[in-house]
């Protein structure tokens, strides 16, 4: 399953998704609403620029020392009594997780929600060897019983409207009764997952932030499926992308005010949740094992490079997917990787490959909106450009994986003919002549004119260019 | 084979190194004495809690009252905490109260599904975001605050901050976290359906705040 | 972007016309320098300029950017400010001109040319501080913001600003006037329906503004706004603010 090889697939998917006017209604009504909420948390412009100031210096700093930093990380937290697993692959980091449950005897598994355990397509290679994981926050919970993957990182089930998952409770939960409530519908995955909670071996979570200074692990949530996850179970195994470290417990804080803030338009979400260490001897709760499983996948590659590495600066907060004009249209499963949106469009090329992401740099209209919102100041539009740039003329430093798989000839010469043109005044001055002459016979039907006419008139070629104009009405030239 | 953790840390060392960026003056917001409280009550009851100011003295009766109304049968309380012990002393028998005393593998299904509240007392609390700080121990452990679906807190008005970096600071906690911390800001709750408001999905329906009134000490 | 504010009044500006006004709405080009004229200005418009490099960059073909933006580098030579009627080109040789010959032998002339851009709208306002006296009938207008202009060279008032100075001229805000208008260069033809169901979205809350005109500072967006409106026979027409301007104030 994670081994099969995906291939992104923008233009097709987004057909699809296009003409899906519920799905398209789904997103725009969810896109608005946050993008209302982030803007009353940010009302004070400059309380916004001095906190995401700090957050991207607070970041950069983290990633500025970052080896450094989970050496340290790993120490506080095997002092503390966290076992410590490094993973180079998804599949390494499956195999660590696989061998902990099987060393624990655990056969059914409880979930908090985790974008990175969607990344190494965990519960598939669990349900292979045996091992039941159950998703347990609402979102991930409704597209694990629907079969589906998640279509936004903060909101995994933003795709589907209440109908839908009126349906599918109905469906698949035993003794549900079809309800449109969302009362009931929540109380029916309470009533579904409480059970499922009490009864699991081991919970398994994602990481926000890892603060290297304690060896604590800060997970944020709404619904308290988090706390129970890391608290019930006599097994807790945390699984983090290796750029979430900080350097220090007061580093949270902004981090803190930012991230909710960004998502969801919330002050703070309800539960901050800390875990430091295991059960203590007399604690009457909380795991009595927890392991923290460190995933590479690519990133410390893309850390090679100093300009490319500031996607690692992401808090995975999903302001740029919220205000994206692309996403907000196409939806999250058009991404095909578990990463969506402006952040997707920049990782998931770095860590699976321009040669079969490369189409996702440019399924961008370079607006900057990504840009404007992003709590942790990720030149996200400039590294689209980076990218783009890779896929054609590859950089001996930064080995971006796929790097050069976008040459073409054609492409090469119409840009050749690009600089012919607009590199030479005397060139540009006949080319525009004669277009402004015969330019207008060109068809509709024309290569590149097809699909701007689709929707759209044919432009006009003026007669006189600007720079005649300039000429005859006397306006000087040097 | 080098083992996995050599190589990835070998990457990242071989990395062009970077200048580590100063970190830019940002302090978190600060409130004057009267505007704290009424800023912590505002941002608690705009997040679907509820908070009633008590006194050293008639706390437990207000608990009692409030709980009664809502029709509650039992609560968990913690027997070896100092509430716990203010509570159990003058209990009249309004509903049960049951004590969290034995490891969780004991008491499991009545923790799960055996009681209808449970009350635990706050470290601290923040204005800024309206939270409680908890810091569980083995006289008051995690399970109270998330399982019941009542969580009440009883929390005193003097350790009422105004941020979480105050309260960091202050208290200098990087020199040493318990087991978990956590924050907490309201009841369990949901937008996952349609982005409407739904709560107590997973951890409590309600949440109440006793605001033990400053001065009388606890 | 508030430093141009203390920028002197200059005696002489250039004039960047951009290649699309070039080819295709020429008139827009001769409006803007008619009205830098009318403010006691002269306007030189160096006959060597061609395209601000901005595809090619765009694209990720950097060497071919540079060989193109060189030559405006070339074509500008004296101190005077440079006005560019497009936020988007003006946005290229602000902000990206700098970077873009960073480690060349060009790079501290290409980071004196951008201190010197400014785009249209931001000039008049920022620098000139003009008064606008409205000869026109009674009109509503709507303000499309190009991505660029505001996001780039942080313009976003001053053009408001201009028309909120026209008597006769209702200004409509547009609530989703921020949002992206699908056109992105190359992205209108490689997602191009991606592309056409943004423009379809955009034209349909300018149609429900209710205003007779669109204005905007950049023709790449009117060019999409206008060509989508224009095929779908809404009932407003659009032009560039220059053009706009120049016909209220000027009677032309």
């Amino acid at each position: 399953m994670a081994a099969e090889a995906l291939k992104s697939d923008f233009g097709g998917k987004a057909h699809i998704a296009l003409n899906d006017p519920k799905l398209r209604a789904n997103f725009r009504r969810a896109m608005d609403g946050l993008m209302t909420k982030r803007a009353a948390q940010f009302a004070d412009a400059d309380e916004w620029n001095a906190l995401r100031a700090r957050g991207a210096a607070v970041r950069a700093r983290a990633l500025a020392q970052l080896p450094e930093l989970l050496e340290r990380l790993e120490a506080r937290c095997q002092a503390n009594g966290i076992q410590v697993h490094w993973a180079e692959t998804t599949a390494e980091a499956n195999a660590i997780v696989l061998g902990i449950l099987q060393a624990a005897g655990a056969k059914r598994v409880i979930k908090g929600k985790s974008m990175v355990t969607e990344e190494m397509h965990l519960n598939a290679h669990l349900e292979a060897h045996g091992i039941a994981a159950v998703e347990s926050d609402l979102g991930e919970y409704i597209i694990q019983l629907a079969g589906e993957a998640p279509s936004h990182i903060v909101m995994p089930c933003i795709h589907k409207n209440k109908v839908e998952i009126a349906e599918l409770f109905a469906d698949k939960i035993e003794g549900q009764a079809y309800t449109e409530n969302v009362d009931e519908l929540t109380a029916a995955a309470r009533k579904a997952l409480r059970g499922r909670f009490a009864d699991a071996d081991a919970g398994i979570s994602g990481v926000n932030f890892a603060v290297a200074e304690t060896g604590t692990l800060v997970l944020i949530e709404n619904e308290g499926n988090g706390r129970l996850s890391t608290t019930l179970p006599p097994l807790h195994i945390a699984v983090t992308g290796i750029e979430k470290v900080l350097e220090k417990l007061e580093d949270v804080p902004p981090l803190l005010s930012l991230l909710p803030r960004s998502a969801t338009g919330q002050p703070i979400t309800t539960y901050v949740n800390m875990i430091t260490s295991p059960r203590k001897a007399g604690e009457k709760d909380g795991p009595k094992a927890v392991h923290l499983v460190l995933l590479d996948n690519g990133r410390s590659r893309v850390y090679g490079d100093s300009e490319l590495s500031d996607t690692l600066r992401c808090i995975r907060c999903a302001a740029c997917m919220n205000h994206c004009p692309v996403y907000t249209r196409v939806g999250g499963h058009t991404y095909t990787f578990t990463y969506p949106g402006p952040i997707g469009k920049i990782l998931t090329p770095q860590l699976e490959g321009l040669d079969c992401a490369g189409d996702q740099p440019h399924a961008s209209t370079l607006c900057r909106a990504c840009a404007d919102v992003c709590p942790v100041q990720i030149p996200i539009p400039d590294l689209l450009v980076r990218l783009r740039t890779e896929a054609v003329h590859p950089s001996a430093t930064a080995g971006v994986k796929g790097g050069g798989s976008a040459q073409s000839l054609s492409e090469s010469l119409g840009w050749r003919g690009y600089t012919a043109m607009y590199g030479s005044p005397l060139i540009y001055r006949v080319v525009t002549r004669l277009m402004g002459l015969f330019g207008n016979w060109v068809p509709a039907s024309a290569p590149m004119l097809k699909q701007w006419t689709s929707v759209r008139t044919k432009p006009k070629f003026a007669a006189k260019s600007l720079h005649q104009l300039a000429r005859e009405k006397g306006f000087s030239h040097d | 084979m080098t083992d996995p953790r050599e190589r990835i840390l070998a990457r990242l060392k071989a990395a062009p190194k970077r200048p580590i960026p100063e970190c830019p003056a940002w302090s978190a917001p600060t409130y004057g004495a009267d505007e704290r409280k009424a800023k912590f009550r505002a941002m608690l009851e705009a997040s679907h809690a509820d908070v009633h100011e008590v006194t050293a003295a008639d706390w437990p009766d207000r608990l009692k009252a409030i709980l009664a109304a809502k029709g509650v049968r039992s609560m968990l309380y913690a027997p070896d905490s100092a509430a716990g012990r203010q509570l159990a002393a003058g209990w009249t028998g309004d509903f049960a109260l049951v004590p969290y005393d034995h490891p969780v593998e004991d008491m499991k299904e009545i923790l799960v599904t055996g009681v209808d509240a449970a009350l635990t007392t706050a470290e601290a609390a923040i204005a800024q975001t309206g939270s409680l700080v908890l810091w569980p121990s083995a006289d008051e452990p995690r399970l109270m605050s998330l399982l019941p679906p009542i969580h009440v807190a009883l929390v005193a008005e003097e350790t009422l901050a105004d941020s979480l970096a105050e309260i960091l600071t202050a208290q200098n906690w990087a020199a040493s976290m318990p087991t978990n911390a956590v924050l907490i800001s309201g009841p369990s709750k949901t937008a996952d359906i349609e982005q409407t408001l739904a709560y107590g999905v997973h951890g409590p329906k309600e949440l109440i705040v006793l605001l033990l009134n400053a001065g009388d000490g606890r | 972007m508030t430093d141009t504010a203390q920028a002197q009044r200059p005696h002489t500006v250039y004039f960047f016309g951009t290649c699309l006004i070039d080819l295709f709405y020429p008139n827009a080009g001769l409006a803007g320098m008619e009205l830098l004229q009318r403010q006691g200005l002269k306007v030189v418009f160096p006959q060597k300029q061609t395209c601000c490099g901005q595809p090619a960059r765009n694209n990720g073909y950097q060497d071919e950017a540079r060989m193109v933006a060189r030559l405006q580098l070339d074509a500008f030579p004296g101190d005077w400010p440079i006005v560019v009627p497009s936020g988007s080109c003006a946005g290229m040789m602000k902000t990206h001109y700098p970077e873009l010959f960073e480690g060349t032998p060009d790079h501290a002339r290409a980071v004196a040319f951008s201190a010197r851009v400014y785009e249209l709208t931001q000039f008049l306002v920022d620098v000139l501080g003009v008064t606008l006296v409205d000869k026109g009938e009674k009109i509503t207008v709507t303000w499309h913001p190009s991505c660029h202009s505001q996001r780039e060279m942080g313009v976003r008032e001053q053009p408001k600003a201009l028309l909120r100075q026209l008597a006769n001229v209702t200004l409509i805000e547009n609530p989703r006037e921020a949002e992206c208008c699908g056109f992105g260069g190359a992205f209108a033809v490689r997602q191009a329906e991606i592309s056409a169901a943004m423009v379809t979205d955009k034209v349909a809350s300018i149609a429900e503004t209710g205003a007779a005109e669109v204005l905007s500072g950049d023709c790449g967006c009117l060019m999409n706004i206008t060509g989508a409106a224009g095929k779908s026979r809404k009932a407003f027409t659009g032009r560039h603010i220059a053009e706009f301007l120049l016909e209220r104030c000027h009677g032309r």
